[in-house]
């Protein structure tokens, strides 16, 4: 299958995940299921029998919220079957709306309090490289969350340590919770600043596969400092009521009308 | 009426009134409710992005100029993760910000663990010069805010956004140095904060229906606490439940317990969270799931008095 129709079938097992409570975080998680997609068709290293392999790649979803797009991306590989899904944020659940290494398999770290997971990721990618297992640290950021000054931190880090088995996306998608991340708080020039930091850095259209498969395989080849990609997505992407939405699609309903309508578009 | 819209209402009066009041927001103002001032007050309104360290020092930055700063975010974001910035340019530079912590301990719900924030309590009653308080209804929010804005010195204030539960009429009147006895009774005392007091009420009357009289003390201040009224009740009494959405680590039964230790050594115990993580859930499955409910109140307190 093409990574075009898991990234169909991902959407669709999210919003199935999300639909189950009737509302959640559907737009940050619609917005990388294309990335994840990708990822984990081509290049993640991981064994879904055996979550916790050594050496393995590892993925931190730094964004914790678009956890339901991880679950959907974990299920779907084979992970944890898919009734799982529809247990999200309810008592008890492996599936808590923002990502915990402890309760699901296949999640490599535990985040939700925006700003940690970079720096969580330069200490994995440390550890790979004082073992020399080969393994590639991936790490997914929101833009809003760039705001978080610990980012920097973690770039510098990385930089400073050089870092060359750390891939950072950024997920560029322009909208956090009170709007639009210019009307928030700008951010300016990501590329820029992550290469004024010290990344290989790339711009990238976050939907099209041909460019991301492409970007992180420059990145794997890419030795002697670390690498970001930037991903310039929609959020709420692959849904048309979803991507017209505005800040609102942030944390919104998903109801059983509308998750009918979304796997209508989904097919 | 929701708290977060008996908030932004008491703003908005505040910051009409008096001109150094300011908001500041880190993404969630959408959430938190306090939108509109941004249009109202576009010069006092001001968004800091998702950067909750930069918002604490900027707040002291605008205190030490003459203004009086408001920050906002979830409690564990408000507190917690920058605490040392609120240790050092809050509480040690004693300057005037106000803190505001949403969705307290269970009240974080589906957001789980990473929000649920059982210790903000425990955090800010360790640090000199702040005042700590968990309020309990909108109508006693609405009254406490002008309060918050007009006294001298750093305050912390944690409160659910969306909680509609209302305890008191409009003829409450908020006395800052006094909690609210809301029952009397002469066989256990029950002192509780925030919206905590709603449980306590229950478990009150689930006692009256076993003929024990408990007397309930609604606190809205945990720091200073109100000492006195807690310590005439506990004369009578003669045992103390303590009933709070919070960690039992250092919260509201750590200054109650604190008190008795020091005056007169009175049997204690505590409805609160037993040294557990947070998690998701409904409000309903994880007051029974830490056993925050009536019920358990009840229970405790039948417990408590055997032990008078
Ligand atoms: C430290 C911290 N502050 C605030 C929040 C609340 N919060 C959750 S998601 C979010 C917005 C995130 O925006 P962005 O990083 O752009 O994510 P995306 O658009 O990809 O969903 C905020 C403010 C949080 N989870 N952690
Ligand atoms: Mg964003």
């Amino acid at each position: 299958m093409s990574t075009v129709e898991s990234s169909k079938k991902i959407r669709a097992l999210t919003l199935k995940c999300i639909g189950s409570l009737g509302s959640g975080h559907v737009g940050g998680s619609l917005s990388i299921a294309d990335v994840l997609a990708v990822l984990y068709d081509k290049y993640m290293n991981v064994d879904p029998s055996n979550p916790h392999m050594e050496g393995r790649d590892r993925l931190v979803l730094s964004k914790g919220h678009a956890g339901p797009a991880l679950y959907a991306t974990l299920c779907y590989k084979g992970f944890f079957p898919e009734d799982w899904l529809l247990t999200l944020n309810k008592l008890g659940t492996r599936l808590p709306s923002h990502c915990n290494m402890l309760l699901t398999p296949g999640v490599d770290m535990t985040a939700g309090s925006l700003g940690q997971g970079l720096s969580c990721a330069c200490g994995l990618a440390t550890g790979s490289k004082i073992l020399k297992d080969n393994a590639t640290i991936y790490a997914i950021v929101g833009d809003g969350e760039l705001q978080e000054g610990q980012n920097w931190c973690a770039l510098m880090y990385a930089a400073d340590k050089k870092l060359d088995n750390l891939i950072v996306f950024v997920d560029k998608n322009g909208l956090q919770i009170d709007g639009t991340t210019e009307e928030v708080m700008d951010i300016g020039d990501i590329e820029n600043k992550f290469r004024a930091f010290g990344f290989d850095t790339v711009s990238i259209n976050g939907h099209d596969h041909d460019a991301i498969d492409k970007a992180i395989k420059n990145a794997r080849l890419h030795k002697g400092s670390p690498s970001c990609i930037v991903l310039h997505t929609v959020k709420g992407k692959g849904v048309s009521f979803y991507e017209t939405m505005g800040a609102g699609v942030h944390s919104t309903t998903c109801t059983a009308e509308q998750l009918q309508k979304a796997l209508e578009e989904l097919r | 009426m929701e708290m977060r819209k008996a908030y932004v209402a008491a703003m908005a009066e505040v910051m009409k009134n008096n001109p150094k009041v300011v908001v500041l927001d880190a993404d969630l103002a959408s959430a938190g409710g306090t939108k509109p001032l941004y249009t109202q007050f576009p010069e006092r309104a001001i968004e800091v992005g998702i950067a909750e360290d930069n918002m604490t020092c900027v707040a002291t930055g605008l205190a030490a100029y003459g203004f009086i700063p408001f920050i906002h975010s979830f409690a564990p974001f408000s507190v917690r993760r920058n605490f040392d910035q609120i240790a050092v340019s809050v509480s040690y530079s004693c300057q005037n910000v106000k803190i505001i912590g949403y969705d307290p301990g269970v009240t974080a719900t589906t957001n789980g663990g990473t929000h649920m924030c059982f210790e903000d309590v425990a955090m800010l009653r360790a640090l000199p010069n702040i005042r700590v308080m968990d309020i309990v209804d909108p109508v006693q929010l609405a009254k406490a805010v002008p309060f918050v804005a007009e006294h001298q010195g750093p305050v912390y204030m944690r409160f659910a956004r969306k909680q509609t539960d209302t305890l008191f009429d409009e003829d409450y009147k908020f006395r800052p140095e006094k909690a609210d006895v809301v029952r009397k009774g002469n066989d256990v005392t029950v002192v509780a904060s925030g919206a905590m007091v709603f449980d306590a009420l229950k478990g009150a009357e689930i006692l009256h229906e076993k003929g024990i009289e408990a007397e309930v003390i609604a606190v809205h201040t945990v720091k200073p606490l109100d000492e006195q009224t807690i310590a005439e009740s506990a004369a009578r009494t003669g045992c103390v439940l303590v009933v709070e959405n919070h960690s039992v680590h250092g919260g509201l039964f750590g200054a109650v317990t604190e008190m008795f230790a020091r005056t007169v050594p009175t049997p204690c115990d505590a409805v609160a969270v037993y040294d557990r993580i947070g998690q998701v859930g409904s409000l309903s499955e994880l007051k029974k799931d830490y056993n925050l409910t009536g019920e358990d109140v009840a229970d405790k307190a039948v417990k408590l008095i055997a032990r008078k």
